[in-house]
């Protein structure tokens, strides 16, 4: 049956999307040439660049095909690994590039002097470039590509798609791109981890349905007859964010030849939206999405059973449906009525047990491999990285009570957070899942070096300690300071106090970013040894590293 | 084993499993948010509460260009060291015409909900040019680019005419005299200053950054901050009404 | 799925499926764990009741305890200002000279001052009041209002060039731009400006031409000696306490271009109590008469 697919045809896929990208590119030409604003000229431009490209590309692919890969080989699925590379190399390409950017913007903290005087080097441009790179390049990226991995090897078939993924991985990489420019060139809607101008959102619209129905079409053809429980998460990953992008966003443009628009929402409403938004973005793709790498990979690594299927059902269940009301405990105290935040405030703390049982089946699935933790330091990053899961949302609900808000919003205390968030559990779960893919998927037996990856496990430690013991300290210091009041009953330090005393903890802070970003390198130079010589002569196999297949 | 057993369904069948998901996060940003437009109580009664003027407008979209709102906060909440420091508690009302809201979550600057008045426009331009110049512990960014750039009006009558979509109360009247408000707010000595002044009720018509020339970036932004939490009158507004 | 597949390390049964080498442990929930999400959600609709929380058609659970952050935030600072005592009325009534006199009521005025001045004055004039370019020194005993109390008081109140109408008004005027003056003109005179408070003077030029200048132009405002005149905010010109600087640069500049720095009114952003603290802070700053 296959054989008369395969003969060469052009098929549907290649030919639709050869006239969509080249009418695409038109309509950017067109754009590009009368655009209002030189910043849309550029992003037209590049758009105009990237669909010649991919009409070109098309083609030629189809000239040099013989056939369309088959679906099976020898009654083995024959996955599908290209855009799972890809992903992976950006991934760490754009992790660089976002700490890099951090440890910039840290610096100009303690040291204004580095904003330079420039406007595209200026605090306020250079952190939604920081915030976007990391969380959506790095993080995306890595979902992407351990997605794409594992919703094929846990449904055992080829990937759903011949070009799609690839629409999926290049488009929305090319998100990015528009979106980081962007922020440089000062195009923004301000709303914090949606920031991306209406032109961006669309294409991004256009990315990710087209990544749901890659996804879903996958798990459809899937041979095996339950759906494996990382792949709950991603999907739950992938449809909420689609969700909550499009509420988040709407917006009419001033021209559809610029790049500004005015969002829909407007005062409190637009607030509301806003962290709705922001809130489930952490929830649901800097939890759920690394949850579900969390669920693949450590049993995998570890060689266990998953703790426990019941908690894996209550607490999915559970996780999405809280999250989504927690958002108001964004907006404590503010203009937003005191009823909303009370079932922000409530709802976050019902959330505590349900993220928990998330902590529990990855570290329980440890029971019978501890050992392991001590001679593989990947598993180990990974099983950290849980841990500070666990750390942050303790610390996460802890900060909704709204007396505990009413001191830590505003402040640092806010930053060490998410960095306790953000580095320890997503960072560092991204790097344990990378050590795995990578020699995985291009085929080498193990990791180039496991020496080096002990090394960057106890650099990036420290960095994170350092960062997030200063954003504490820091954090704390700030909301007593600004609430201080004389025996007499007045404010005891005026606001530039406060900015004074942050200053040493904005060094540490530096210095734990900067490590952590030579943490990164050495993983960067790692993985890309492995791929160029695979494994060192000195490394003796101590964990079977290599996936079964 | 058997209640457990009922979540097959979901397991087995990805399509179940995907409305599943769907239904369970549509609740409660429904409950949350839908009762946020009709109920009453969420926006209080005031007045004096007005569409930015065009100029004012223009430094607002700077203020968002340039992420002011990542360090400067817009919103004083009802605790008594910001009302002590910053002034009265930020209403919802205040920002009913921000599209988008910049309330902010970080204040690494001090909150400039009620910073309009506060400071003399030489001030701001000293400090904007150069926050260390004038406050040596200050870790802001210089903006001096801000003055050399003239602001295109060209397109203002749009900017007016689409907030208008999204719910901006702009009449035709000043969406036909954008552009020349924009010019008016910066020329006390203009003939249209009163006509302005009636379109845009307490807003100040000042040379804000002190060059002659065309408006510049740098008297949209100070425009902007000028007018902060300058429109509603604490003297009149009714407390006890709006307690929620 | 039938013969059941136990775990050797655990002991507990496997759920019988296998993805990629994965299985799953058929584990009942943890005790604590459920007992903890169970007391959590207990607690919430406990607050509940309390507190508002659900939106209805028309409004919302008012909750059992009337809470309002709003109402919270009244009464928290009607207790401040009870911590504070009848001394802030006292300080808001008291004649502005007895507040000095009376230990208590400066040292409280000493106290509400020094954060006030934080975060609404030194911006301009700086963290210890030593002011800026364009913006006084309030530690020495120059003064361009003057530096009694009530002068402080007036200049704080209502500012100078500060738009309110009872500010002070009259400013430095442009010498160059309206033409009065020529450049050169400009330069002698500043130079003879210079020559009052003993600094150098530029080569060749006449001072004695300077003085006829600054006779003809500025005596009006700076006084016929150049002590300058606090009705008008004109400053000493012979006391090298300079506001916008001594060079010949800056004097050049400040002849042509003129100056009017504007002091902001703060009678409507502080209350009066505060603003008479302020006014006696300032004045017990070192340079009060
Ligand atoms: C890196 C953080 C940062 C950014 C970005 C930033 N500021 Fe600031 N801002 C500060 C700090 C810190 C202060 C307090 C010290 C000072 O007065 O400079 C401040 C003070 C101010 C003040 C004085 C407020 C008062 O009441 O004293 C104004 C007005 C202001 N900033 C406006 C802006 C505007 C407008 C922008 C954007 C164009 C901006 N800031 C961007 C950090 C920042
Ligand atoms: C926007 C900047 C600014 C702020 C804020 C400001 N001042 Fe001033 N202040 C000035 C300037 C400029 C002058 C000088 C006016 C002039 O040149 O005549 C002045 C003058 C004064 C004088 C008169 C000095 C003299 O020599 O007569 C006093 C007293 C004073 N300020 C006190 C205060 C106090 C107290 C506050 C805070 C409540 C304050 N200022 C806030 C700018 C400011
Ligand atoms: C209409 C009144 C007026 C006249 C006439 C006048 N001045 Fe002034 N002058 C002022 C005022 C008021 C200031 C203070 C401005 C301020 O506080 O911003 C001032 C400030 C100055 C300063 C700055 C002092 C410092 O401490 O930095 C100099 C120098 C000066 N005048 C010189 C002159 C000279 C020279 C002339 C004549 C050519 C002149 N003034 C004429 C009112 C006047
Ligand atoms: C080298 C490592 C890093 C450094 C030095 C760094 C530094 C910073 C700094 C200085 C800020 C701004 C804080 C402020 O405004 O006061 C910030 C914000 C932020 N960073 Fe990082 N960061 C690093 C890594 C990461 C990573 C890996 C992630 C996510 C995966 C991340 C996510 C965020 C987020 C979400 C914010 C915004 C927080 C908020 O708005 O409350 N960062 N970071
Ligand atoms: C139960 C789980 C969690 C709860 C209840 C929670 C709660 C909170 C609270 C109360 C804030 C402060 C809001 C403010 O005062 O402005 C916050 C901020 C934040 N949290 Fe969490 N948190 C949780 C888990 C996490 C995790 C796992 C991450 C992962 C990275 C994370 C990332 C963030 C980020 C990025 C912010 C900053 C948002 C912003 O202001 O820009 N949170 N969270
Ligand atoms: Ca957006
Ligand atoms: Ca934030
Ligand atoms: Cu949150």
């Amino acid at each position: 049956m296959n054989q008369a697919l395969n003969s060469k045809r052009i098929t549907l896929g290649e030919g639709g999307l050869t006239v969509v990208f080249a009418l695409t590119a038109l309509l950017c030409v067109y754009a590009a040439i009368n655009a209002l604003d030189s910043a849309f000229a550029f992003h037209t431009a590049l758009g105009a660049a990237v669909s010649f490209w991919a009409v070109f590309a098309i083609i030629t692919r189809y000239r040099g095909r013989s056939a369309l890969p088959p679906q099976e080989i020898d009654g083995r699925p024959n996955y599908n690994f290209g855009p799972v590379k890809f992903c992976s190399f950006m991934a760490m390409f754009w992790g660089i590039a976002g700490f890099t950017v951090g440890l910039l913007i840290a610096s100009q903290l303690a040291f204004p002097a580095l904003n330079f005087d420039l406007q595209w080097t200026s605090f306020g441009r250079l952190r939604p470039l920081h915030t976007s790179a990391v969380v959506f390049a790095f993080g995306g990226n890595v979902l992407l590509a351990t997605s794409f991995y594992v919703v094929q090897k846990t449904s055992r078939a080829r990937l759903a798609g011949d070009l799609a993924p690839w629409v999926v991985a290049i488009g929305y990489n090319f998100f990015i791109l528009i979106a980081g420019t962007g922020y440089l060139l000062g195009v923004t809607q301000s709303k914090e981890y949606a920031e991306p101008e209406w032109y961006s959102d669309l294409l991004l619209t256009v990315v990710w349905v087209t990544y749901l129905l890659v996804f879903l079409a996958t798990l459809m053809k899937r041979k095996e007859p339950h759906i494996f429980v990382a792949n709950w998460f991603y999907l739950a990953f992938i449809i909420t964010i689609a969700v909550l992008h499009l509420g988040n966003n709407p917006a009419v443009p001033v021209s559809f030849l610029g790049s500004k628009s005015y969002i829909a929402w407007g005062g409190v409403q637009d607030a509301m939206f806003q962290w709705w938004y922001g809130h489930n973005a952490v929830g649901f793709f800097l939890t759920a999405g690394f949850l579900a790498i969390m669920y693949y990979f450590i049993p995998k690594r570890a060689e266990r059973p998953i703790y426990s299927y019941r908690l894996s059902i209550i607490h999915f269940w559970a996780l999405i449906f809280l999250y989504i009301w927690a958002g108001p405990h964004h907006l404590h105290y503010t203009a937003l009525p005191d009823w909303t935040q009370t079932l922000g405030m409530t709802f976050s703390i019902m959330l505590w047990m349900p993220s928990w049982g998330g902590m529990i089946n990855g570290l329980m699935t440890l029971s019978g491999a501890w050992d392991k933790l001590r001679t593989d330091p990947v598993l180990r990053m990974m099983v950290v990285s849980v841990a500070f899961y666990g750390m942050s949302t303790f610390e996460g609900p802890m900060m909704s009570i709204k007396v505990v808000n009413s001191l830590s919003h505003y402040t640092d205390w806010t930053i060490g957070h998410v960095h306790s968030g953000a580095l320890g559990w997503v960072g560092f779960v991204s790097f344990g899942a990378l050590y795995c893919l990578v020699p995985w998927v291009w085929n080498r037996k193990q990791l180039y070096s496991l020496r080096l990856v002990n090394w960057h496990f106890w650099i990036a430690t420290l960095g994170i300690v350092l960062y997030i013991s200063a954003m504490w300290v820091s954090g704390i210091l700030q909301g007593l300071m600004w609430r201080a009041y004389t025996s007499l009953g007045f404010l005891e330090y005026s606001f530039i106090e406060t900015v004074e005393a942050m200053h040493p903890f904005y060094i540490i802070r530096a210095a734990g970013g900067g490590l952590f970003l030579i943490g990164s390198l050495i993983m960067a130079y790692n993985l890309w040894m492995t791929v160029r010589v695979g494994e060192t002569s000195e490394a003796q196999p101590r964990v079977a590293l290599q996936a079964a297949e | 084993m058997s209640i457990w057993n009922r979540h097959k369904i979901f397991e087995t069948n990805s399509l179940v499993l995907i409305v599943g998901i769907l239904l369970v996060v549509a609740i409660g940003g429904l409950v949350e948010i839908t009762p946020l437009f009709y109920l009453k109580s969420t926006i209080e009664v005031v007045d004096g509460v007005r569409p930015y003027t065009p100029l004012e407008l223009t430094g607002r979209n700077i203020y968002v260009r340039e992420g002011c709102y990542l360090c400067h906060s817009q919103m004083i909440r009802p605790l008594r060291d910001e009302v002590e420091r910053y002034g009265h508690y930020s209403l919802a009302a205040e920002s009913m015409y921000d599209h988008p809201f910049q309330w902010g979550s970080k204040r690494t600057g001090p909150d400039l909900a009620r910073v309009g008045g506060k400071y003399s426009d030489d001030w701001h331009v000293t400090h904007l040019k150069n926050p260390r110049s004038i406050v040596p512990q200050s870790v802001m960014p210089g903006y001096s680019f801000l003055a050399r750039t003239e602001v295109d009006a060209s397109r203002l009558p749009d900017h007016l005419r689409t907030s208008r979509i999204v719910g901006v109360p702009y009449t035709d009247d000043e969406i036909a005299n954008a552009v020349a408000d924009l010019k008016t707010q910066t020329d006390p000595d203009s003939a249209d200053v009163a006509a302005f002044t009636k379109r845009y009720p307490k807003a100040v018509v000042r040379n804000f950054d002190g060059q002659p020339g065309n408006p510049t970036e740098l008297d949209a932004l100070i425009a902007y901050l000028q007018m902060l939490g300058t429109l509603v009158d604490f003297k009149l507004y009714n407390e006890k009404a709006n307690l929620r | 799925m039938a013969d059941i597949d136990i775990d050797k390390h655990t002991g507990t049964a496997t759920t019988g499926h296998e993805w990629d080498g994965i299985k799953e442990l058929n584990t009942p929930l943890p005790r604590w764990w459920i007992l903890t999400f169970y007391a959590c959600i207990i607690w919430a609709v406990g607050y509940w009741f309390v507190y508002p929380s659900w939106p209805l058609a028309q409004s919302y659970l008012p909750g059992l305890m009337g809470y309002s952050s709003r109402a919270n935030v009244a009464v928290e600072l009607s207790k401040l200002e009870a911590i504070r005592g009848d001394k802030m009325v006292a300080l808001a009534t008291a004649p502005l000279a007895d507040i000095e006199k009376d230990p208590a009521l400066l040292a409280l005025a000493r106290a509400k001052g020094k954060v006030v001045f934080g975060d609404n004055c030194a911006a301009c004039h700086g963290s210890g009041a030593t002011g800026a370019k364009g913006f006084p020194n309030l530690n020495d005993d120059d003064w361009l209002w003057g530096g009694t109390l009530d002068q402080i008081m007036q200049t704080i109140q209502f500012g100078a060039r500060s738009g309110n109408d009872k500010g002070h008004e009259g400013q430095m005027l442009a010498f160059g731009q309206s033409g009065t003056l020529t450049k050169d003109q400009i330069v002698t005179v500043a130079n003879y400006v210079r020559s009052l408070s003993g600094l150098s003077t530029r080569q060749g030029v006449d001072l004695a031409a300077g003085k006829t200048i600054f006779t003809e132009n500025c005596t009006v405002c700076h006084g016929d000696n150049a002590k300058g005149n606090q009705e008008l905010g004109a400053p000493n010109l012979t006391d090298k306490i300079w506001l916008y600087g001594s060079d010949e640069a800056t004097i050049i500049e400040t002849v042509t271009n003129g100056r009017a720095g504007v002091m902001p009114a703060w009678t409507d952003r502080l209350d009066l109590a505060t603003i008479k603290a302020m006014a006696v802070y300032v004045h017990s700053l070192g340079g009060g008469k």
